[in-house]
């Protein structure tokens, strides 16, 4: 996303308009969040009480701690360290990968026990628990496909570094890609709370 | 004439294979190129169910098609015209060729990303093309994609709405690509005031586009989560709701029209100074009124509602809103109108295009109060008024500064002049003919005929076919028009740099400009409508031919 090196705040203001994009992506599916919650606060409590908070908990430190990396990596590149700078963004894959590991886990627990749209186990449930989990999935998968895109990124970003396209001097992708990184961090950091802590 | 051996500018061949220099280009021109003829293509194939809807309509019954065809094909018109002509339209096509040229730039932003966003665009429109021939048959849901008849038609919804996306996907990255342009790659002396105003209207769509398409891509990835994964999100039975599908629809496709119309002001905001030789009038309040309109109508979606649910409160703070709208849009028609007083005005072609806009956008706006009032809207809603109301607005607006951009630029572009006594017949008999196929809509909705029903009753024949009549017409028109355009292209007399005399920079390089633009930066001194010994080279040939 940054055909023009001489250039650094336009590549970073492009990335920048990028991410409000995304904000917003996800924005409309806060506003149902919001709007179905304030319908059906009490079924949203109990349905909440039947998330795997410890999972949940888990996976909000692994991200965080993913999100430091990515940090650090762009400060060892501008430090012109590129052999902690790659450290630093494997670790940051490896970590994008225990968190779709533990997902896949939790998500699987879920299906397992009847709960997903479309089950038969749930058809008479209250239409408020219904939906809590038709959000969820759909929240949740969406970020889960926000990772996997996250980790193509850096991966393709490492694979720069390594053919020293983005170098010590020239930083900005690295840069834009921890940016993205940190958006889909935060992004979890919302629906942490707005999932499993609501019980 | 015609063999004059002329300079081929950036459609010169670079060697190798002519294809793919051009599929693979990162030209700005040849990307915008690409964007015209493609979305020509598909205009033609708009044009052409359209004219079939309204052959289906010139008699009560069924006359050539079945229900099921004729929901099919409006569904299709409505999808092809809205995403894949009137979206990209004017901002894809001319946007890309003369932004980074009124600039004084080398290219946009990023423009492998301007390649990336055409590329979406063709695989957008290539899977909106599939949802046709596969499973289920090609969607009859309407452009809108409503809940709850989009989650369960058996028709191929889900491939349409993947479509969208990936279209919604490309307008984002246009935008985006067009903002940074403008913030970084203006010429050394470009100030924001000394832009002319069609970057100025690209910048508000192009935030409009930023901010906005996001919210669709998200609203039609849902039908397809809802028909795939039987989610239930706008589903009263499992706790959802469709009427919050209505509400994330219009988010986006509210400030849309205004994706669709701001960019046709801008190019009508520069050719009519041209043509009158007179500065514009009111230059900073016409961008005031860009950005309040891309603003206010970012607040104004729930008009579409008023008869779906809503509280009174709700009604009435949307029906002021949307008056607030007209405001900016009239002081734009004013402008234009001040303009022109007192000026010297060339009827050239690209004029009578521009006057054939403010008359149909105006046709088209006056009738958009009625819609806004929540009291009138009561009894036109859902019916042909609406129509009527539309296709004033976007065929006659933004069809109209369309062509009006391809009459203005063809000579920028080719270096040739079309035949210009066809061109002017040509606008004209499609101003007639857009007032003959809508206007008799306006009385057939006011009488309570709803639209996209397939059959009606006998009272309404009469005006149908005034309709129809008046989609011959317009058809003509577009013929005559494309004909004139397509032999100009090869025959046309050659011109000069700057035919029309105009102030802005693009006229300042050779026709066809060479693929890399300025051959030195240039250093901007004055306005875009600086008129001061510019003359018109066509204002002599128009004497030496006794042409008007």
């Amino acid at each position: 996303m940054s055909e023009h090196p001489k250039d650094y705040l336009g590549a970073k203001m492009g990335m920048w308009l990028f991410l409000f994009t995304e904000i917003l992506l996800f924005g409309g599916l806060f506003v149902l969040y919001a709007v179905t919650l304030q319908r059906y606060p009490a079924e949203f409590h109990e349905a909440s009480k039947m998330l795997d908070t410890t999972m949940g908990t888990i996976n909000t430190i692994v991200l965080i701690t993913s999100s430091l990396f990515a940090a650090l990596a762009v400060t060892a590149l501008q430090k012109a360290d590129i052999k902690k700078a790659k450290i630093f963004l494997i670790l940051t894959i490896i970590l994008a990968g225990v968190f779709l590991v533990n997902k896949y886990f939790e998500w699987g627990a879920k299906i397992g026990h009847g709960i997903y749209p479309g089950s038969p186990d749930i058809a008479d449930w209250a239409p408020g628990k219904q939906a809590f989990f038709a959000l969820y999935y759909t929240m949740t998968g969406l970020h889960g496909i926000h990772i996997v895109i996250g980790m193509a990124v850096l991966g393709w970003i490492y694979w720069l570094i390594e053919k020293e396209k983005c170098t010590p001097d020239y930083f900005i992708v690295l840069e834009n890609g921890g940016l993205y990184w940190h958006l889909v961090d935060l992004i979890w950091i919302y629906l942490f709370p707005l999932y499993y802590l609501i019980a | 004439m015609s063999d004059t051996v002329m300079d081929k500018g950036f459609f010169a061949p670079k060697g190798g294979s002519k294809i793919m220099e051009w599929l693979f280009t990162t030209d700005h021109k040849r990307i915008g190129m690409l964007y015209l003829w493609a979305i020509l293509i598909f205009f033609s194939v708009g044009v052409c169910l359209g004219l079939a809807l309204r052959l289906e309509l010139f008699a009560p019954g069924p006359t050539i098609m079945t229900q099921q065809a004729f929901n099919a094909i409006f569904t299709l018109h409505g999808v092809v015209m809205i995403f894949l002509v009137v979206i990209p339209s004017i901002p894809a096509a001319f946007g890309n060729i003369f932004l980074p040229l009124q600039l004084g730039a080398e290219d946009v932003a990023f423009p492998r990303l301007n390649m990336f966003s055409f590329w979406l665009y063709i695989v957008g429109g290539g899977i909106a093309l599939t949802s046709l021939f596969t499973a289920g048959g090609a969607p009859d849901t309407g452009w809108t994609f409503y809940v709850p008849f989009s989650s369960i038609s058996t028709t191929n919804v889900s491939v349409a709405v993947l479509g969208v996306f990936v279209l919604g996907f490309s307008s984002i990255l246009t935008g985006l690509n067009f903002i940074v342009t403008i913030h970084r790659m203006r010429a050394e002396g470009m100030t924001w005031l000394r832009m002319p105003l069609f970057p100025w209207a690209l910048y508000a769509t192009a935030w409009i586009q930023v901010l906005a398409t996001p919210i669709l891509s998200i609203t039609v990835l849902l039908i397809a989560i809802e028909r795939l994964l039987g989610m239930g999100i706008f589903d009263p039975a499992r706790g959802g709701d469709p009427l919050l599908y209505q509400h994330l629809f219009w988010i986006y496709s509210h400030p849309a029209v205004y994706i669709m119309i701001l960019p046709a002001m801008g190019v009508i905001s520069d050719i009519i100074p041209v043509f009158c030789r007179k500065p514009i009038f009111g230059y900073k309040t016409i961008i005031g009124s860009s950005l309040a309109i891309a603003f206010a109508g970012s607040l104004v979606w729930a008009h579409h509602m008023f008869v779906s649910g809503m509280s009174d409160t709700a009604v009435m703070v949307f029906s002021f809103l949307t008056f607030i709208v007209a405001v900016p849009s009239a002081v734009k028609v004013f402008n234009w109108l001040s303009t022109m007083y007192k000026g010297s005005i060339r009827p050239e072609p690209p004029l009578i295009f521009a006057l054939g806009f403010i008359f149909l956008f105006a046709m088209g706006g006056i009738t958009g109060l009625v819609l806004g009032s929540a009291g009138t809207d009561m009894h036109v809603h859902d019916t042909y008024f609406v129509v009527g109301h539309f296709h004033f607005v976007i065929f006659g607006g933004t069809g109209m500064g369309l062509f009006a951009s391809m009459h203005y630029w063809f000579p920028k572009i080719y270096g040739r002049m079309y035949n210009k006594r066809i061109a002017t017949w040509s606008a004209i008999i499609i101003i007639a003919g857009i007032n003959g196929l809508y206007f008799p809509m306006y009385l057939l909705g006011l009488a309570g005929m709803p639209r996209r029903y397939y059959d009606y009753l006998p009272q309404y024949t009469d005006l149908h076919q005034l309709s129809t009549y008046g989609s011959w017409i317009t058809a003509m028109g577009l013929v005559l028009m494309f004909w004139n355009l397509w032999h100009g292209r090869k025959h046309g007399r050659v011109v000069g740099k700057n035919p029309w005399g105009a102030a802005t920079l693009e006229w300042t390089l050779p026709s066809p400009p060479p693929t890399h633009n300025f051959d030195e930066d240039p250093i901007v001194t004055h306005g875009p409508y600086h008129y001061d010994g510019l003359i018109p080279e066509e204002d002599a040939v128009n004497e030496s031919e006794g042409d008007k």
